[in-house]
Parts: structure tokens; C-alpha cells; sequence
């Protein structure tokens, strides 16, 4: 509680520091996709289950929030729930047939869903925009204030990160948390033990959809435009490289992933085109030398390098 | 519903269906040897045209020796990535196994992209271009090498396996690895061979397509993908099955374009491997028909 009270705080007063400016429409973004990223790594770190799809459900929150509020006049405060029913229910329903695949398959089914709802929003022209996608999605509101400059943005984002870090801290230390890690070790034990797996496994597919959800509506206010090329099969591995990085079943370390794949275009802005191939090697890196991402593996290395220093003064 | 376009998108959906029947293979082969899904499998379709793009525009060599070349270049590709990427790997857990095929995926594509820029090229056909009439459809010389040559390695590919030692050791690991190491094969060498097997013939699928489709540095996710949904379809065989599941994929996509939408073309695809995971995973043709080499 204590860790989370003190980033909280780091969080909050960050504002202060960069005092406005470009940067804090990044971080921003550094908000949404921790977001996600914690929603992915629910599935991943914790029960172990792959999706290459989680882009999809992302994409859906955003164009369901856009499409109620933009062309239909919703409320935003009353799309945004309900586009996240909607999409945990689809994944609900899709998670019973999908996730009875495993490994290499669970991968190719889900990054097939992820790239059907990108055809969808492309193809769909008359409700989506289709490829030059859709625009006028009004800012989010309470009372008179209107959530339209990147440091109103911030703060708006991020109680809805925080309040996800704190929610899923939560889930990942209670009963189910140490169910899905039973599931992720071993299924069958975990069956044996009474977790019933099949079931443990949707409900955190569709959690994980829902969450995913909330971050492609709040994406939407944002931006107050949204086209397909942002949720496309590219950003659903920008995703994973996220989570790997900072460590799979670390909510914190989804948080560092996601903070530095999304500052370090910022910085490389120079090598735009290069960053696919900076993730690429990341990815391949951090499996190959560091499997517990940087959570994990930047103290083993401490470690390491303090025993040798030890061992050398003997 | 006219008679005349039926065959004709009948024709085109077979030699497409051609190119992901290799592509799948190529994927079975590899998961069959070590039970990994090559997510790199599309990139080295797309280094085949690329690479033979370089070499005729580049090297300024003539089409019959930029080929090989290219194949070669592929292959060698697919060699060090086995033994870079692959081996040295020390938790081989299918996710890990999955992030870092799709981490080799990604940066052989974005290297490709900075070598070759993002624009998207064409290769001349291997002997013009006069269209040739069958019955009321008309079809292209290339969809002729397309079929010859997928006919040609298909048959080359079950000599490997059936009549060979080194062909026969493979299928031994596909049956049971550890067994296979305990009567002598080398079973790290034989994932080796794997890797080369199936890059060199991604790559010569990558090679026939391209003056049909075009090529560019991105083509091989798709490619990829669609291979990936004939293998599936086959039950991962590395054998008729897969040629099967990949011709019928083709068909079914270029009907699915021209009687529905084209927008969908790609969807139906998905759908399609969706629908087999979900019901059948084991292939249309179920286990004891499908040869798992």
C-alpha cells in the first residue's frame, strides 16, 4: 500500500515538474497504455494466456465511445460504461471456444479476432469513417469542466490508471490472484485443486477486454478523433513488447514497459522509422537475456554484479 | 452468377492457394521438427521477392541466376535465425517462443524496410505476360509457374521425407524427439534443417508470387497468415493435406471477393481459421489421414 501510495503521489505531482508542455501530452499516453498494458498483463503474467488481439478490444471501446457520443449524442460518461459491457461480454463469448486453445494457438486465434475487428472498422465506412476514420468526438465533462488540455487530460487519465493499478494490485494479491497463478503454473494442478480454470480464465479474458475497453474510450476523448491505423496487429504487439519488458505478473512493471516504449519514440524522433526495428530487437533481447523483464532482471543484474565484486575483494 | 467467372475465380484462387499451401507447409515443417510456430515464417516469403528484387535491380543479374541467389540469401536468413534467436533461447516456453519469433519478425521486416524503403515493387514475370484462354476464363503464364513449381517441390518434399536419412531422421523427431535422439540423430541439427527447409521454400513462394501480387517490405505478414490458416486447415501436415487446405483457402477467398465484398477478402481467411480452431484444431481431416511431418 505503501509503494502504491508513494507512486501515486510521484504521479500526481509529475505535472508540476514538466510544467505543461509537449510532454505531458506523452505522458498522457503513458497513462492510457499502462492501462492496457496492466489489462494484458492480467492475462498474460498472471494466467499465463497469450492474445495478439488486444488491440481489437481497445479499438472497439474507442470506436463504440466515439460512435454513441459523435454521431448518436450520447452522454460520454454513459458510452464508456457501456461500451466496456459490451466488449467484456464479447469477450466473454469468445473466450470459452478461444481459450480452450493453448500456446502457439491461442496466439494465431486471437491475433486472427484482432485483425477481423480491424477489418471491421476499415470496411464498416458509414458507421466507422472507415480509413480516413471518425472525427468530432467531444471532450469528456463534469459540470463545467471540460477535459480539453493535456494537464486536465493527465489528471483525468490517470485516476483511471491509478484507480486500475489499485483494483488489479488488489486482484492479483486476493484469492483469484492466487488461482490464476496456480492455472499459469500448472492447470491441471490448479484444477485439481478446485479452481475451475475454464471459467477462471474467461472471466479474466473478458476483465482484461473491459479494462482495455475504458482505455480506448478515454483514448477517444482525448484525441476526439480515432482512425483504424491506431488498432491494427502493429499495436497489439507494441502491447506485448510492453508487458514483456517490464515483466510479466508485475502491475508496476507494466507501468515501466509502458512508459518506455511510449517515450522512447519521443526521444528517437530522429530514428522515426527505425523504432519497429528497436522493438523488435527489445523483444528479442529481453526473452533471450532477461525472461522476468526489467522488474526482475535489472536487480538479478545488480546482484550478480555485487557478488563478483565481492568475490573479487576476497 | 455467371459460369465463365466462377472458373475464372476459381483459377486465381487456386494459384494463390498454391503459394499459401507452401507457405504452410513451411510452418509444419518447422512445428512438426520442434513444436514451434514460426511467427517469422510470412518474412521469409517476403526476403525471397525482395531479395530477388535486389539482385536483378542492384547486381544487374539475369532472372534465372537472381533466383537462387535470392533463395540462397533466404535461406542462409533462416539458418542464422535458428541459431541466433532459436537455440540459444534458456526458457523455450511456447509464449516465449511466440514473442520472439514475432520479435525476429519484426525486425528482419524492419531492416528490410530500411535496406529497401517502403515502396512497393514489382518482378517481371518468368515468361511474359500473354494471357492464355481456358474454357471463358483467361489466366497468365506466371499462375502456370506458380502451379508447375508448387507441384515440383511438393513432390520433392515427400522424396526428402520418405526416401532419404536425413528426411526419415526428420520425421523421426516430429514422432518423438527424445526417442529419436536416443537411437543417434542429432536432433539440434535436424531443427537446423528445419529452418532451412522452410525458409528456402517460403522464399520460393515469396519468388513466384511476386510478379502476380507485387512485393514490398510488409507483404509477408499476410502472407504469413494465410500460410498459417492452410497448415491449419491440414492439420499441420507437411504433406498433401496442407496442399490441400491452401488450395481451398485460395478458392474460397477469391469466390468470398468476387461474389461478396473484396473489403472482406482478408476477414474470410480469419474466419475461416477461427472456425477450424474452434471446432475441428486437429484439420479438416482429422488426425489419422494427415502425415505430421
Amino acid at each position: 500500500m505503501l509503494k502504491f501510495l508513494a507512486f501515486a503521489g510521484m504521479i500526481l505531482l509529475a505535472p508540476l515538474y514538466f510544467k505543461g508542455g509537449y510532454l505531458m501530452n506523452v505522458l498522457v499516453f503513458v497513462g492510457i497504455h499502462t492501462m492496457l498494458a496492466i489489462g494484458l498483463n492480467l492475462l498474460l503474467g498472471y494466467a499465463g494466456q497469450i492474445s495478439l488481439g488486444h488491440a481489437g478490444f481497445f479499438g472497439l471501446g474507442a470506436y463504440l465511445s466515439g460512435v454513441l457520443t459523435a454521431t448518436y449524442g450520447w452522454n460520454p460518461w454513459l458510452a464508456m460504461p457501456l461500451a466496456a459491457l459490451m466488449v467484456g461480454a464479447l469477450a466473454f463469448a469468445i473466450g470459452f471456444p478461444i481459450l480452450k486453445l493453448k500456446g502457439h494457438y491461442l496466439a494465431m486465434a486471437t491475433l486472427g479476432m484482432g485483425i477481423i475487428i480491424y477489418i471491421v472498422f476499415n470496411e464498416t465506412v458509414e458507421l466507422t469513417g472507415g480509413p480516413s476514420g471518425l472525427s468530432g468526438i467531444p471532450n469528456l465533462a463534469v459540470g463545467s469542466l471540460t477535459f480539453d488540455s493535456d494537464v486536465k487530460n493527465y489528471y483525468l487519465i490517470w485516476s483511471f490508471t491509478l484507480v486500475t493499478i489499485l483494483l488489479t494490485l488488489n486482484l492479483a494479491n486476493s484469492r483469484v490472484g492466487r488461482a490464476l497463478r496456480a492455472v499459469h503454473d500448472s492447470e491441471v494442478a490448479a484444477r485439481v485443486m478446485g479452481v475451475n480454470a475454464r471459467l477462471l480464465k474467461v472471466q479474466i479474458f473478458a476483465l482484461s477486454a473491459l479494462i482495455s475497453s475504458i482505455a480506448g474510450s478515454l483514448y477517444a476523448h482525448t484525441m476526439t478523433f480515432v482512425s483504424p491505423a491506431s488498432f491494427g496487429f502493429n499495436f497489439s504487439v507494441e502491447l506485448l513488447t510492453m508487458v514483456v519488458i517490464g515483466g510479466l505478473g508485475s502491475i508496476y512493471g507494466s507501468f515501466l514497459g509502458a512508459a518506455l516504449l511510449t517515450l522512447l519514440p519521443e526521444f528517437l524522433r530522429a530514428a522515426q522509422d527505425y523504432d519497429i526495428i528497436i522493438y523488435g530487437g527489445l523483444l528479442m533481447l529481453m526473452v533471450m537475456f532477461m525472461p522476468g523483464g526489467l522488474v526482475r532482471g535489472v536487480p538479478d543484474l545488480f546482484r550478480k554484479l555485487l557478488k563478483k565484486g565481492g568475490a573479487n575483494h576476497a | 452468377m455467371q459460369f465463365d467467372q466462377l472458373l475464372q475465380y476459381t483459377l486465381s484462387g487456386l494459384s494463390t492457394g498454391a503459394i499459401y499451401a507452401l507457405i504452410g507447409i513451411g510452418f509444419s515443417i518447422i512445428y512438426n521438427a520442434t513444436g514451434i510456430i514460426n511467427f517469422a515464417q510470412g518474412e521469409f516469403v517476403m526476403l525471397g521477392g525482395m531479395l530477388t528484387l535486389f539482385f536483378l535491380e542492384a547486381l544487374k543479374l539475369p532472372l534465372w541466376a537472381a533466383i537462387p541467389c535470392a533463395v540462397a540469401a533466404s535461406t542462409v536468413a533462416g539458418l542464422l535465425f535458428e541459431r541466433l534467436a532459436i537455440r540459444p533461447l534458456r526458457q523455450p516456453t511456447p509464449i516465449n517462443l511466440v514473442i520472439i519469433t514475432i520479435g525476429g519478425s519484426i525486425l528482419i521486416r524492419g531492416l528490410s524496410m530500411l535496406l529497401w524503403g517502403k515502396d512497393t515493387h514489382a518482378i517481371p514475370p518468368f515468361s511474359g505476360d500473354d494471357p492464355i484462354a481456358i474454357g471463358g476464363a483467361t489466366i497468365l503464364p506466371q499462375h502456370l509457374w506458380i502451379l508447375a513449381i508448387t507441384v515440383i517441390i511438393v513432390a520433392a518434399n515427400r522424396f526428402y521425407f520418405y526416401h532419404t536419412i536425413s528426411g526419415k531422421a526428420m520425421r523421426a523427431c516430429a514422432y518423438n524427439r527424445r526417442a529419436a535422439g536416443l537411437v543417434g540423430i542429432d536432433v539440434r541439427r535436424m531443427v537446423l534443417f528445419s529452418f532451412i527447409i522452410s525458409s528456402a521454400m517460403g522464399s520460393i513462394a515469396g519468388i513466384i508470387v511476386a510478379p502476380l501480387t507485387m512485393t514490398a517490405y510488409d507483404v509477408g505478414v499476410m502472407l504469413g497468415l494465410k500460410g498459417f490458416c492452410a497448415a491449419i486447415i491440414g492439420g499441420m501436415s507437411s504433406g498433401l493435406a496442407t496442399v490441400v487446405g491452401g488450395l481451398l483457402l485460395g478458392v474460397l477467398e477469391s469466390l468470398g471477393a468476387g461474389l461478396i465484398s473484396s473489403g472482406y477478402k482478408d476477414a474470410i481467411a480469419f474466419i475461416i481459421l477461427l472456425l477450424i480452431l474452434f471446432i475441428r484444431p486437429q484439420g479438416l481431416f482429422g488426425k489419422a489421414e494427415s502425415e505430421r511431418v
